[in-house]
């Protein structure tokens, strides 16, 4: 049974057509890895899926329930995590505390729940030695770190990656893709909005690529990259 | 003249202001709502308490305590089903609703109460006083200061020590992100009123069992309430009893000196700390 299904969505602002009737889904443990030049709507296609921006036609089914006009907490609820492009964590509260508004509102755990599970991801993320540093103190890395600590703390089923390898030196790359492998192996459904394609290709199973708000084509890795639309339009390439 | 007295009494009656202003202060630092009707708020809780007091002929401090939850109640449904919908990049909307709040409230209570002046009845409490020294303090401002110094040390544990005010903070950080993270602002928000109006009726229990009140004496506490918010940095909870201390310290020194001076000294007492630390003695950041 797919975990996330998209059905004819599409979306606009103004004359802009950020979403063209987008179709796919996800199945249960895949991981799926989205491109596109810049512009093409990969970001607002989160916002949609989290429930940021409400969409004008179509319908989204999250673990088999219709989430189409379902609050962006109730997505959150129903276990749909996100990560943020630009890193955005709530500066003021330390990197524990960031994890533990996610754990004690994001999911069902108890205090004692979401505690022990915050230092277990703390540990996973490799946030430890930063746990009472305020989260407005973290260097680039760190602050992306907390972004996937703090999704992995609403105990996700669909953890939605955006950008997260961006800005990253290799080394510091290699690390975070292990880590988002580990969490792909316990089972998390995963779909990755990324420009670093080597990171990409590595961890997920289909790649989707859109370009002006419409899916231009959705498949294994080797084909997508083979494919000749897909080479003119992302990669830019005269074929 | 004992200057000793003097200052003291001015510091217990900072309690007093740091009550008014504590809600002030809440709501402002995890919505940026300035609620201009909340002195107006503290009239209608001290009017709550006079009713279930003279009504049910209840001990003010036990009518305090069944009015607890009813104003919770109320601001609850306040914030979730009129101010939420003010908030926004705009700060205009939340001014013109509190403020005709505000007005709305005076005109009812006048229908209601009338203009006459009130007060709530508390007994022998009202003269007790106890020996200190060279100074006798009074039970009634003694025990208003205490209560303010528990209502910030309760505030502060539930803002530093709760799932609930780790959501405050987050939210007043940045509630979208919050509410990506399951956290559902509209009822943080309601919550953090209902708060407030707890700590409004604690105020009212003590402005109407301290001095006379009437409909329309809201916005005169609430300017003592901002010049409390203002002197001790905004959103800071300590800063704001510090900022009540200094308000009640510079009016009982210059009643002391004139007894028409009470009231302008507390307001120039305001306009210096203005102008030597616009951002307040204990701005957030340091909080």
């Amino acid at each position: 049974m797919p975990v996330l299904e998209l059905r004819d969505v599409s979306k606009s602002f103004g004359a802009l057509k950020v979403a063209q009737g987008i179709s796919f889904a996800v199945e249960n443990g895949e991981a799926l890895g989205i491109i596109g030049p810049n512009g093409a709507g990969k970001s607002t296609l989160f916002n949609l899926i989290t429930g940021n921006v409400t969409l004008d036609a179509g319908s989204i089914t999250f673990d088999g329930n219709d989430v189409t006009r379902a609050a962006p907490m109730k997505r959150c609820a129903a276990g749909l995590g996100r990560t943020f492009q630009i890193p955005q964590p709530f500066s003021k509260l330390t990197v524990f505390e960031n994890l533990l508004v996610a754990a004690g509102f994001g999911s069902s755990a108890t205090e004692t729940e979401a505690v022990g599970r915050c230092a277990d991801i703390l540990v996973e993320t490799g946030l430890v030695e930063k746990a009472n540093a305020t989260a407005g103190s973290l260097s680039l890395l760190q602050r992306k770190r907390l972004e996937l600590a703090r999704a992995l703390a609403t105990d996700p089923k669909l953890l939605l990656l955006d950008e997260i390898a961006g800005g990253l030196t290799q080394g510091e790359c290699a690390a975070l893709v292990n880590t988002i492998r580990a969490i792909h192996a316990r089972g998390v459904s995963i779909i990755w909005i990324e420009h670093v394609l080597h990171a990409l290709n590595s961890v997920v199973e289909r790649l989707l690529v859109l370009d002006f708000g419409k899916v231009i084509g959705i498949g294994a890795p080797d084909e997508i990259m083979a494919s000749k639309d897909v080479r003119e339009i992302y990669l830019g390439i005269e074929v | 003249m004992n200057w000793l007295d003097t200052i003291l009494q001015g510091v217990l009656l900072g309690g007093l202001y740091a009550l008014f202003a504590a809600g002030l202060s809440l709501v402002f630092g995890i919505m940026r709502l300035v609620n201009l009707a909340h002195g107006d708020l503290i009239v209608v809780a001290a009017f709550l308490i006079l009713v279930l007091v003279t009504g049910l002929g209840l001990n003010p401090f036990l009518a305090a305590l069944v009015a607890l939850p009813v104003m919770f109640a109320a601001g609850w449904a306040l914030q979730y089903f009129i101010l939420n919908r003010t908030l926004g990049d705009d700060i205009l909307p939340p001014l013109l609703v509190t403020f005709g709040l505000s007005i709305v409230i005076q005109n009812a209570l006048l229908e209601g109460f009338s203009a006459d002046s009130r007060r709530v009845p508390a007994g022998s409490l009202e003269t007790m006083s106890l020996p200190l020294g060279p100074v006798t303090v009074g039970v009634m401002p003694l025990l208003t200061f205490l209560s303010a110094i528990a209502v910030i040390v309760v505030l502060n544990q539930i803002f530093y020590r709760t799932a609930l005010g780790r959501a405050f903070r987050a939210t007043s950080d940045d509630m979208v992100t919050a509410g990506l993270m399951g956290v559902e602002p509209k009822r943080i928000f309601a919550t953090a009123t209902g708060i407030a109006m707890v700590v409004v009726t604690i105020a009212a229990l003590y402005l109407g069992t301290r001095a006379n009140f009437d409909p329309t004496i809201g916005p005169a506490r609430l300017i003592y309430a901002f010049e409390a918010v203002i002197i001790g940095g905004l959103g800071s909870l300590w800063g704001t009893l510090l900022g009540g201390i200094i308000i009640g310290v510079a009016q009982t020194v210059g009643a002391a000196v004139n007894p028409e001076w009470q009231i302008l000294a507390g307001h120039l007492a305001f306009l210096i700390v203005l102008l030597v630390r616009p951002r307040g003695l204990f701005p957030r950041a340091i909080d």
